[in-house]
């Protein structure tokens, strides 16, 4: 059943949130429309900020309402946001600041709008960063739970949330665990690691795959930092055979952080689907299709890889 | 903090400025110029005005201070070590392996710190989100950021510089957030006026609708009094322009682009703290505190 972007969800949550916790306040750049705060600021106007086209000065402000007990979610497009790399960096990560930074619209999946407003480095930037926890919730149900897992959180976390409405993978009942990733398909042949935007995708691929006789292994990797290790390496064990899919750079992102995990502990055959080059304008089916982010392309690339 | 009178505060100053020498001889790098610039505005606001516990330096409801302009963090660490955050022999660890006292203020590594700085223009958005969290949470803690000329050509201040004013208006107007600027007319490289003039600056500020005082930045009684008309503007924010002498107190230093960030050597140390005090070049008579900083700078300058 096709559901909500993981923004709107975000935007729903925070209501709901916003009415228990009164730390709880947001931050805008002028895009409280598209980040979903928007009804939050006209439910509690007094715990709502809008900055105008600042980024910068939202994060240090963000920061400085964290470090005087408040709540703040700093809000704006992935890559309007992690571009004050710095501000982040300094303000934020190295003070501790226990800023809940969103960034949403991220990836080709944004479509029209082409590259510039496209968050595609956002993972490999802050995963540089030792102390931010970075977590792509696959679908409504686990967006809202990550958001109020956030809340609690006493750290700085980076939340990152798609445009584009998400198919629900997950029933009513589920609880995020943070830290974790899910194994939302058993499989003996090749594992899948997939997150946000084309896990549904990733899942469409490997009923594909099953009619041609390749049983995936596809995990939902919600925790992108830090990876849970031992339910990767229990599949990659298990399987033989990795395939990170994201809608993100191909460098640096998932795909670098399994990378790099399986390389020290279990080197592992690997192949990353993600985006290469940069993006550009046109319709999300077709970018996706493009990148071989869609189910054919998924199912196309792990033949290709275990066939190899 | 009750008021010092001024007398007190300029002993304590003085006593400042041989500390800033000493560490920095000792650490071997850092920067004199803006340490010896801001001295006496931090002196006024330690001993005179802020309200802090140093035993409990997370107090909810402490004054809080971001040195913007955070290289000239030694200044702040010899007011800490004064007002007992830790111990002054902590001081000589300046810029050490291990040392909390890094080269840039670190919050985490000590506590009373209020805000990593030192990735210059960011100070002051944090200082608006402090002063808005504050107003928010109903206390009357207030929020001091002390800025760097060189600093605010950063464009994040001037993101700032239009938010303050605005933001938390008019329930939670930021009148509890006076910021500083450290004007001693001298960035890295050289004179603020060659590299990229910052005037007209009193004009600047108020035409983004803050209050805005200018002053003598070394003249104490002119801080106590400027801290005080800023406490009792209310529904706007405060701007103090505080004209100063970058290395102010050490001759040599003086409105010298050479000395923003270099440490000195021993024996220039010790030329710099026997003019601190007043003393003639060779001989006089140095109070017993400053006698065996001298001798122990002396006894470096051998070795």
């Amino acid at each position: 059943m096709p559901g909500k972007s993981s923004r709107a969800a975000f935007g729903e949550a925070l209501l709901d949130l916003g009415a228990k916790d009164e730390r709880i306040v947001t931050l805008d750049a002028d895009l409280s429309k598209s980040t979903m705060t928007a009804k939050f600021a006209k439910t509690y106007p007094g715990r709502a900020f809008n900055v105008g086209i600042a980024e910068s000065t939202m994060i240090g402000m963000a920061a400085g309402l964290a470090l005087s007990g408040r709540v703040p979610f700093a809000c704006s497009f992935a890559c309007f946001l992690v571009g004050r790399f710095e501000t982040i960096r300094v303000s934020v990560a190295y003070s501790q600041a226990p800023v809940k930074l969103v960034g949403t619209h991220v990836g080709v999946a944004i479509g029209e709008d082409g590259y510039t407003q496209m968050g595609l480095e956002d993972i490999a930037c802050l995963r540089s960063l030792p102390n931010i926890p970075i977590v792509q919730p696959a679908d409504e149900i686990e967006a809202k739970q990550a958001i109020a897992w956030a809340v609690e959180y006493p750290g700085p976390v980076y939340l990152r949330l798609t445009r584009q409405n998400l198919e629900n993978v997950h029933q009513a009942g589920f609880r995020f665990q943070f830290g974790r990733a899910e194994v939302l398909r058993p499989g003996t042949d090749v594992s899948i690691l997939a997150t946000g935007g084309p896990l549904w995708n990733a899942l469409e691929a490997a009923k594909r795959l099953e009619s041609e006789g390749i049983q995936a292994e596809v995990l939902n990797v919600a925790t992108i930092k830090p990876l849970d290790e031992e339910t990767i390496l229990r599949s990659a064990g298990k399987t033989g055979h990795v395939v990170t899919v994201e809608d993100h750079s191909v460098s640096g992102g998932l795909g670098g952080a399994v990378a790099e995990m399986l390389s020290e502990v279990m080197p592992t055959p690997l192949r990353k689907l993600a985006v290469s080059g940069f993006g550009e304008s046109g319709d999300q089916k077709g970018l996706y299709a493009k990148h071989g982010l869609d189910a054919a392309g998924i199912a196309g690339s792990v033949k290709k890889f275990l066939s190899r | 903090m009750t008021k010092a009178d001024l007398g007190q505060l300029q002993q304590i100053a003085r006593e400042s400025r041989v500390q800033i020498i000493r560490m920095l001889a000792h650490g071997g790098s850092g920067h004199p110029g803006g340490s010896l610039s801001v001295i006496d505005i931090l002196t006024v606001l330690y001993f005179s005005r802020m309200r802090y516990d140093a035993k409990h330096p997370l107090w909810e409801d402490r004054d809080r201070l971001v040195l913007s302009k955070g290289h000239c963090v030694p200044a702040q660490y010899v007011c800490m070590a004064r007002a007992g955050y830790f111990p002054e022999s902590a001081l000589l660890t300046l810029r050490k392996l291990g040392s909390p006292l890094q080269g840039h203020p670190d919050r985490v590594a000590l506590p009373g710190i209020e805000a990593a700085t030192g990735s210059l223009g960011q100070g002051l958005s944090i200082s608006v989100g402090m002063a808005l969290g504050l107003k928010l949470a109903g206390k009357s803690a207030r929020v001091y950021c002390i800025v760097g000329d060189g600093e605010i050509q950063e464009g994040q201040v001037w993101e700032a510089a239009m938010s303050g004013p605005k933001v938390g208006a008019p329930d939670h107007s930021l009148d509890n957030l006076c910021v500083i600027l450290d004007y001693n007319g001298i960035q890295l490289d050289d004179h603020v006026k060659k590299v990229l003039d910052i005037e007209p600056i009193v004009d600047k500020w108020k035409a983004f609708n803050w209050a805005v005082i200018e002053i003598d930045g070394h003249d104490l009684g002119q801080i106590e009094k400027a801290l005080d008309q800023a406490e009792a503007i209310h529904g706007k924010p405060v701007f103090i322009v505080a004209h100063t002498v970058k290395g102010k107190g050490v001759s040599f230093m003086e409105d010298n682009p050479e000395w923003h960030g270099k440490a000195p050597s021993p024996a220039e140390a010790v030329r710099a703290v026997r003019e601190i005090l007043g003393l003639p070049p060779n001989g006089g008579e140095p109070p017993a505190w400053a006698a065996s900083i001298l001798a122990e700078l002396a006894a470096m300058e051998k070795k």
